[in-house]
């Protein structure tokens, strides 16, 4: 890891860390329901982005398989919510 | 790390990495700043869709060269999410209409249902 990319994978983190810290005003701020969840959505797929980062960061497969978990139970969780938005339940 | 990479194959992946987190700023920016939710909806897109490729594609090229061999799992992400993003935007935006409907705020109505007319 030369120091190069090491400083690029630093600021890639920070631009993450700061785009999260936006969705989380927006999720704590509202005004609807529908733009909290949106909020959550958007922190999930910066997270999943972050594991990506760290794989290449610490040349690992591990944090690969974390970002996929992200993405399928951060898919979950959204689409629950957004069903549950719509309908008022979620099994009917 | 035995061999060092070689050095454009770094700054390849390091733009691309500059690049995706510069894109996922962009969509925060927009999802913080919009004023309409249905606007909202369009700048965390960016993040699903171009900057997870940028990364995908940079954790292509660096495990392809650190392995010495082709790496093409990161593709999985891709696939997943492109599934996955659209099910859970249009879900939502069509929460947000009815729940807009329902609040009586100005937008357009449903359309007109038309009754399937039975055969003579």
């Amino acid at each position: 890891m030369s120091t190069l990319l090491a400083a690029a994978i630093v600021v890639t983190l920070a631009c993450y860390s700061l785009a999260m810290a936006l969705a989380v005003v927006r999720l704590l701020r509202g005004p609807g329901a529908q733009d909290r969840v949106l909020g959550l959505d958007f922190l999930y797929v910066n997270g999943m982005l972050v594991m990506l980062v760290l794989s290449i960061r610490f040349a690992s497969n591990m944090y690969f398989v974390v970002a996929l978990l992200i993405a399928l139970f951060g898919f979950v969780g959204s689409a629950a919510l957004a069903k549950f938005l719509l309908r008022g339940e979620l099994i009917e | 790390m035995s061999t060092p990479l070689p050095l454009w194959i770094e700054v390849f992946v390091a733009l691309l990495l500059l690049a995706s987190g510069a894109l996922a700023l962009t969509g925060a920016i927009g999802l913080f700043r919009y004023g309409n939710f249905f606007q909202r909806m369009h700048p965390p897109t960016l993040a699903a869709t171009l900057a997870a490729a940028c990364v995908t594609l940079a954790s292509i090229i660096f495990f392809s060269a650190l392995e010495r061999l082709p790496a093409l799992y990161p593709l999985l992400i891709n696939v997943l999410v492109a599934l996955t993003t659209p099910v859970t935007t249009v879900l939502l935006a069509r929460a947000a209409l009815q729940r807009a409907r329902e609040g009586n705020a100005d937008v357009p109505p449903a359309l007109a249902v038309q009754e399937p007319q039975p055969p003579d």
